[in-house]
């Protein structure tokens, strides 16, 4: 590895706290509410919009219910954390800041062959887009590097950058694990060992996988979607668009579940992603509007 | 620089475009839109370029001019402009564009044209001018905006954000600007072996100088060392490589300082079919794979790093070896979950699956395929198999859509399936049925001949075609959603490389699709004469034969079209062509043609003896049609060149006696009715 001692998982996570405050961004905590990936964010998918600059980091848990696998794969979780950044206007440096970012938490690139391999990226729900990069360490993606060229279905103006950094990727790969059970979560004291991300959540990995795949009700869940729906497009009636987009992470995440439980079929699973992309861009067009700016 | 070249007043031209990583499988076309773009450029402005050579790396684009003269000559410039005629606000614009007065426009052809006389420029403000107009008019398959400037969306598009210009004639930097970015004479060495700048001289050293930075520019040297490094690492390791041409390119596209390595995984994973393995080492992590002496998968992958790292590389290989480790395990995971299920079950989930809305699920397409298959063969149409195992290959050729490997690498359906039927005591002909019944795919693909095979392919194939075009769904123009196109060319490959018999009315009857099917048959001619072209088979005669009617049995089809082509294209064939064509301008305008016009009394020998020929050669060519003797019923055909051509020779058909006209036109279109039991001659070019 490098000369320094590896990085708990929670260094690691200060580390890039420290490393991308010490940039300018604001360090902002995780949305509170379930959601897939670190981009739902208002910090990143509504701070895209627009013309003010906006540079901020945060970790956000993100649910993937139907990655989850009863804490039994060492490689897959049904919810994880991501480290994201995202800087408006994208700088000019973006990926020499990216790369300081890898040598603050360990990883010599001198000794690690790093690679910025295309990858486009896309979100159907949010009706986003952008292109970029998954970046390689000796052949392991660790980030998705991206550059916004549309949120909502609006022209990003101007584009932000955004990092996404898979945290517990990285941190097998500083620590030199074979499950991410086995990661340290923290360090060890002189009379305390150091805990596992095992301890803190493979418990949690068990009887989430179970809720998702087993019990949740799937009649409960598609009465809250539409609720959530109707939330949504009643917030938009009155110009709240914030609480709306609220509505659409919610009906999000509902979706996911029903994903999970298997209840989906194929030729529905459009029509539902359609219908959450509606509420997220008719969130983003209430928040462009909202802000009095133009597409 | 030598003096020598600067006594001549040639120079030399240097231009890199700096970017962030361009996409690997973009830089070899984008060497070619470089060159190309360039050219364009120095030929507007009257330039030439002894030679033109592009570099690309995922870091740069790069392009080296030789021989460029310092100066363009005078030239006079010729626009066109309105025609004469043309509303006045039309010559006003043109005017207004060009400068000059109508006076001084000149007229040709009814087109007022400018010629606009230019004093000889600079290269160099040649090339400052060009090269932000190159830049813009980059053709990328995918461009993006970025930074400060992306406020607005009329800013700079480029694959990624552009990051430095160097732009240097002779030893002169070449000033220009584009977004903000001003050309110099500097550029960045390789990532993370060099840091600061790279000056560059001139054209003649760039290639060097970055060389001492780490950067191979040369696209053609950093294939040649991954091609050779990755070779030289396996036999190494006492192993061969397996070659891989697109993984040198696309390895090359991705390093500016290649460096292979060779890894080794766990040989347990050996156990999943080593086609998964390849795949997974090739598509997500660009990795050869190597067989060992008996021709083996081995348990080794050669990756290409991009540093040369000061352990020799170990860490990287320690680290590339996990990421594939990973990656297997999960394949490993899939292949063992897919073995616990049996195929029948997994097709059983296939009504899940939507295969189109308007046509039901996968499930309800297998057993439309599995009763074609079987018919096919209960019908003799495909022979030397049981029509049971036929039935049986196509109920459970589907069935790997829904195994968890196929979930996670889509292109390995059939294949999948193929090892999932043998694992659970198929027969090896049902087995190879399922795992091939894609094929051929597209021209070129091998066409399968196991009959088994066969029968479930093309009951695919026609299934697929005869529905989307019951259902209205035919491709149009270039929009072809469902690959019908491809679809069909299988079809076609099937039969023909099988000589299988069979009206195709029939065979598309027996999809139950529709009752009627003029569109696709069309549509399916179409496509045998592009097929066919490759083999040198003229499209018309596919059209003289098929427009007949009749003949839609494809095989036969095209033999006869074959035969046809072998006598059309001698002097002979020739000879009947032209006068089949006479003789049809003549039938064309007359009326009444009645080819049973009564003889008159006092025929002359021409009529005579065409009169003998046709009674002979109409009957034996309709018989040697009959009989799929081609080749007969054009030997009967050219029997009939030589009276025809004395009939035209010795006899005016337009004769003044109304009996004998109506006779000589009833003759002339017996003969056409003759050469029409072979082929419609009017659809015959030439």
């Amino acid at each position: 590895m490098s000369d320094i001692a590896p990085l708990s998982f929670q260094d690691l996570i200060l580390t890039l706290h420290d490393y991308w405050g010490k940039q300018g961004c604001a360090i902002l905590q995780p949305y509170d509410m379930e959601m897939g990936a670190g981009t739902f964010h208002t910090a990143t998918t509504l701070r895209a919009l627009g013309p003010d600059p906006w540079n901020a980091a945060f970790v956000q848990p993100s649910r993937r219910p139907t990655d989850g696998r009863y804490g039994e794969n060492p490689n897959r979780l049904g919810a994880y954390y991501q480290y994201q950044v995202i800087l408006k206007p994208s700088p000019p440096d973006l990926q020499e800041l990216y790369l300081g970012s890898l040598k603050a938490i360990g990883i010599d690139p001198l000794l690690h062959d790093i690679r910025f391999v295309e990858d486009d990226w896309e979100s159907p729900t949010l009706g986003a887009w952008g292109l970029g990069w998954e970046v390689w360490c000796d052949g392991m993606e660790v980030t998705q590097f991206t550059y916004f060229q549309q949120m909502g279905g609006f022209d990003c103006k101007p584009v932000s950058g955004e990092l996404t950094y898979g945290l517990e990727r990285l941190a097998m790969y500083i620590q030199n694990k074979d499950s991410i059970f086995d990661l340290a979560y923290n360090n060890a004291t002189a009379d305390r060992p150091a805990i596992t991300y095992g301890d803190v959540f493979r418990e949690n990995e068990r009887q989430m996988s179970t809720y998702h795949f087993e019990v949740a009700d799937t009649d409960m869940l598609f009465d809250a979607f539409k609720k959530a729906t109707a939330e949504c497009e009643s917030c938009l009636a009155r110009s709240l668009p914030i609480p709306a987009y609220e509505q659409a992470i919610k009906a999000s995440h509902i979706f996911n579940i029903l994903q999970a439980r298997g209840v989906i079929s194929v030729q529905e699973r459009a029509s539902y992603m359609g219908r959450v992309r509606d509420l997220a861009k008719g969130s983003c067009q209430a928040w462009m509007e909202k802000n009095g700016w133009t597409a | 620089m030598d003096g020598k070249e600067r006594m001549d007043g040639m120079t030399d031209f240097l231009l890199e475009l700096r970017s962030e990583e361009i996409p690997a499988r973009m830089q070899v076309k984008a060497k070619e839109d470089l060159a190309r773009l360039f050219n364009d450029a120095l030929a507007k402005a009257g330039l030439a370029a002894a030679s033109v050579e592009t570099f690309a790396t995922p870091r740069r684009l790069a392009l080296i001019a030789t021989g460029l003269p310092l100066a363009t000559d005078a030239v006079s410039e010729e626009t066109k402009g309105p025609k004469v005629g043309a509303p006045p606000q039309a010559m006003e614009g043109f005017l207004r564009k060009t400068g000059l007065t109508e006076d001084q426009l000149i007229e040709r052809d009814g087109v007022y044209f400018a010629i606009v006389e230019k004093a000889g420029r600079q290269t160099a403000d040649v090339l400052a001018e060009a090269i932000p107009a190159i830049i813009r008019a980059f053709p990328w398959p995918k461009s993006q905006r970025w930074g400060a400037g992306s406020a607005s969306t009329e800013s700079l598009r480029w694959v990624r954000p552009l990051q430095g210009i160097v732009a240097i004639l002779g030893d002169d930097v070449v000033p220009c600007e584009i977004e903000g970015i001003i050309s110099g004479a500097t550029t960045m060495g390789h990532r993370f072996h060099h840091s600061g700048a790279v000056a560059i001289g001139n054209a003649g050293d760039y290639a060097e100088k970055l060389r001492d930075a780490h950067v191979l520019v040369h696209f053609s040297e950093r294939c040649a060392l991954i091609r050779d490094g990755a070779k030289a690492a396996a036999a190494a390791a006492g192993l061969t490589l397996v070659e891989d041409e697109g993984l040198v390119v696309e390895n090359a596209g991705l390093t500016e300082w290649p460096v292979p390595m060779l890894g080794r995984f766990d040989p347990a994973f050996l156990d999943v079919p080593q086609e998964v393995i390849q795949l997974t080492a090739r598509v997500n992590q660009k990795y050869f794979v190597c067989h060992d002496s008996t021709g083996k998968l081995a348990n080794a992958f050669v990756c290409t790093a991009n540093i040369d790292a000061h352990d020799g590389g170990a860490a990287i290989v320690a680290g590339n070896e996990k990421v594939l480790a990973a990656r297997l395990s999960d394949a490993k995971f899939f292949w063992e979950q897919d073995l616990k299920v049996a195929l029948d079950d997994q097709a059983a989930k296939l009504a899940q699956i939507t295969f189109h809305e308007k046509l039901g699920s996968v499930a309800d397409k297998v057993e439309r395929v599995a009763r074609l298959a079987e018919w096919l063969v209960t019908e003799g149409i495909v022979t030397g198999c049981s029509a049971a195992d036929a039935k049986r290959a196509a109920e459970l050729c589907k069935a790997d859509l829904v195994t968890g490997m196929v979930g996670e690498f889509p292109e390995l359906q059939g294949l999948m399936g193929g090892y999932y039927a043998r694992a659970q005591g198929e027969t090896d002909a049902v087995a190879d049925a399922v795992r091939d019944h894609y094929k051929p795919v597209g021209q070129g693909d091998d066409v399968p001949t196991a009959p088994v095979t066969v029968a479930v392919s093309l009951a695919d194939k026609l299934d697929t075609l005869a529905q989307f075009f019951a259902a209205g769904m035919p491709p149009t123009g270039s929009k072809d959603p469902f690959a019908l196109r491809r679809a069909a060319i299988g079809f076609l490959s099937l039969l023909l490389q099988n000589d299988l018999r069979c009206s195709l009315k029939d065979m598309l009857l027996a999809t139950g699709a529709a009752t009627s099917f003029d569109s696709l048959e069309e549509f399916l001619v179409d496509r045998l004469k592009v097929q066919q072209r490759e083999a040198g088979v003229r499209h018309d005669l596919i059209d003289a034969v098929f427009s007949l009617g009749g003949e839609d049995d494809l095989v036969r089809l095209l033999a006869r079209v074959n035969a046809l082509q072998a006598y059309i294209i001698t002097a002979e064939g020739a000879n009947l062509l032209a006068a089949y064509k006479r003789a049809a301008n003549i039938l064309k305008v007359a009326d009444g043609v009645d080819a049973a016009a009564p003889a008159p009394a006092d025929l002359v020998a021409e009529e005579r003896a065409l009169l003998t020929a046709l009674d002979t050669a109409a009957p034996n060519a309709a018989a040697a049609v009959d009989a799929e003797d081609f080749e007969g019923a054009m030997a009967a055909l050219a029997s009939l060149r030589a009276p025809i051509d004395a009939f035209f020779e010795g006899v005016m058909v337009n004769d003044e006696d109304p009996t004998k006209r109506a006779f000589r036109l009833g003759l002339l279109a017996r003969f056409r009715d003759a050469v029409h039991r072979v082929a419609d001659f009017s659809r015959i070019e030439g």
